[in-house]
């Protein structure tokens, strides 16, 4: 259990590439933080600094108070969980689990009692005796997920764990790494570039693009107030369809009360509707491009006139009034609109 | 189609035939000649089915030896030979492992050029480097010692390019899992890297048994003491050797004894190959 400042952190590789850029974050105990990003915003290197494992360019990282920057990973009492899972082919499940625990010294008896705890926690007991080929890929995410708790460190590092299983188990071994984090309370820096596992398992968000924080926040705040046009994209499915306001102007039908400043508009699928709004609304016509039915809920591609990139909304159910080539009008209230400034890319207001 | 087929694996077969014929029919005369009495050969007629001296001849050249035709009982010579070829082929796993440990894990100053310089030596071979590995061997009081016999031998760019290669196939991650874990390097080498190489040590012990086992040149040199000299050379002094004409089925009969060995570490190391298979298979 631990709380991880990380001040001004900076990597660059040999050769100038500038990996990350001044990340600065601080984590409190027990919480659970997810870096989301897509590949090569520095996710993954930020995470393998705090775990020792890349080098620290400049700026400090402490782990429950004490600086590590120079510390071996061993040395700072974290544990991580690795994509491709590197357990030791060799060994047994029981020989993975106590490998760190061995390397420290714990005493057989020790040892013995916090495998088999452990085991039982993630339900892997039968396993034991196994080697790693021996296991499908979620019981040795699991084995993985084991060696991370066996130490009972102060934090865990876990490094798109669950990129490497199907979609079904992916969405079970989410909600479990979450309870399990719940329950045991450490410390947890997360990696993925899934937005869905970003939204649904982090105390807070941390959005990076291009080595840099483009948000930090809770992930409704995320959700609801994207701080930049990058975020705005980033997070949520379908994404959000973006608008620009000299569009928006020569349509003419623009309420009143946009803040000044924003000549980008974001709107969100699910925040389009179909029906008339009491409230004073944005609304476009277009036609109806493509429809897309998935069960519970539709999207439909809307394209207005004018405009190459069609609008995206997203509603409940399959509309059986609606076909291909038809004309409809879309509103959204104006308070679920997201106005940015499309020179700096940030929130207005 | 059918025809054709069938015409092609009776062709297939009978070239694959003539092919096991011609490895195996050399080995078989061996064998056979092995079994022979010592007249057989001086009427310059090979006979193809087996005499019936062969427990006799092995006796002979297991037991009793001809000193007077340059044939001691082998047993010392097969014992010189186990010492060396084993001496060659643990040295030289040993050390290429952990040369390309080094080369592989570490960074440290030159790390490329001596790799280059290893790599190097693969275009060096014994007979190349003779004369002046002989010098050296003979200033450091060498000859005539298992030392001597071995330790010029053991130096290997095969092998060390081999376990790099496989070194560089074992992932990142593994490394990085390791030292999370709290393993140092030579922690990490001995608990993780020479277990996952156990396949690839078997199959460089092969050969490199074998490779020792063969070595003629250069005991030959080395050694003027009989107490050193190796089976291989053996041989070779059993034909040349002495004042008679030479004992073909005593020298055959050494010839087979002289073969085995190789053959038996490729029997029990095959076992171990097919182990390390059949566990990553699963």
């Amino acid at each position: 259990m631990a709380r991880i400042v990380i001040d001004d952190l900076h990597k660059v590789y040999a050769g100038g590439v500038k990996a990350v850029t001044g990340v600065s974050l601080d984590i409190a105990d027990g919480e659970m933080i997810v870096l989301v990003g897509p590949s090569g915003c520095g996710k993954s290197t930020l995470l393998r600094m705090v775990a020792g494992l890349e080098t620290i360019s400049s700026g400090t990282l402490s782990i429950g108070d004490r600086v590590v920057n120079d510390l071996e990973p061993a040395q700072r009492d974290i544990a991580m969980v690795f994509q491709n899972y590197a357990l030791y082919p060799h060994m047994t499940v029981f020989g993975n689990l106590a490998y760190g625990l061995k390397n420290r010294g714990v005493s057989k008896a020790d040892i013995d009692r916090q495998v088999r705890q452990a085991a039982e926690m993630l339900e892997i007991t039968a396993y034991l005796d196994r080697k790693p080929r021996a296991l499908s890929g979620g019981q040795r995410q699991r084995v993985a997920m084991g060696r991370a708790l066996v130490r009972e460190p102060a934090a865990f590092l876990f490094d798109e764990p669950l990129s490497n299983l199907d979609a079904k188990l992916r969405v079970q071994m989410r909600v479990e790494i979450r309870q399990l984090q719940k329950r045991l309370r450490t410390t947890s820096l997360y990696v993925t570039h899934d937005q869905l596992e970003a939204l649904t398992m982090a105390d807070r968000l941390v959005v990076l693009n291009g080595g840099v924080i483009e948000q930090v926040g809770t992930p409704m705040e995320v959700y609801d107030k994207p701080a930049t046009v990058f975020v705005a994209g980033f997070i949520g499915s379908p994404a959000m369809n973006m608008l620009e306001m000299p569009y928006l102007k020569a349509l003419g039908r623009l309420p009143d009360a946009l803040p000044s400043g924003a000549d980008l508009i974001g709107v969100r699928p699910d925040d389009l509707v179909l029906d008339a709004l009491d409230a004073p609304a944005l609304s476009l016509t277009g036609t109806v491009a493509l429809l897309e039915p998935a069960g519970a809920e539709s999207h439909i591609y809307v394209s207005l006139p004018g405009r190459a990139q069609p609008v995206t909304v997203r509603v409940a159910g399959v509309p059986l009034h609606l076909a291909e080539g038809a004309e409809i009008t879309l509103r959204a209230p104006v308070d679920a609109l997201h106005p940015f400034d499309a020179a700096s890319g940030r929130r207005v207001a | 189609m059918v025809e054709n087929d069938r015409w092609g694996t009776l062709l297939a077969h009978v070239i694959l035939i003539l092919g096991v014929f011609v490895v195996v029919f050399p080995v078989y005369v061996a064998i056979i000649a092995s079994t022979q009495e010592s007249g057989t050969f001086l009427r310059g007629v090979m006979p193809l089915l087996p005499g019936s001296y062969g427990w006799e001849n092995y006796r002979t050249v297991i037991l009793e030896g001809r000193s007077n035709a340059g044939a001691p009982p082998i047993g010392l010579m097969l014992w010189n030979s186990f010492v060396m070829a084993m001496m060659i082929a643990v040295g030289k796993i040993a050390i290429s492992l952990l040369s390309a440990f080094a080369i592989v894990y570490f960074r440290f100053p030159f790390r490329m050029f001596f790799f280059w310089i290893i790599f190097v030596t693969l275009m060096l071979p014994v007979e190349v480097r003779i004369v002046p590995t002989f010098q050296v061997v003979a200033s450091l009081g060498m000859l005539n010692t298992y030392a001597g016999l071995s330790i010029p031998l053991i130096a290997s760019a095969t092998a060390t390019f081999l376990f790099r290669q496989f070194f560089m196939t074992v992932p990142e991650e593994m490394l990085e899992a390791a030292r999370v874990d709290g393993a140092g390097p030579m922690k990490f080498f001995k608990d993780i890297l020479l277990p996952l190489s156990i396949t690839n040590i078997a199959a460089m012990f092969v050969i490199m048994f074998i490779y020792g086992w063969n070595q003629y040149l250069w005991p030959l040199l080395i050694t003027t003491d009989d107490g050193y000299y190796t089976i291989v050379m053996g041989i070779q002094r059993m034909v040349t050797g002495g004042d008679s004409e030479p004992l073909w089925h005593l020298i055959m009969a050494t010839v087979v004894m002289a073969a085995l060995p190789p053959i038996l570490v490729i029997l029990f190391m095959q076992r171990l190959f097919v182990k390390g298979l059949t566990e990553t298979e699963k």
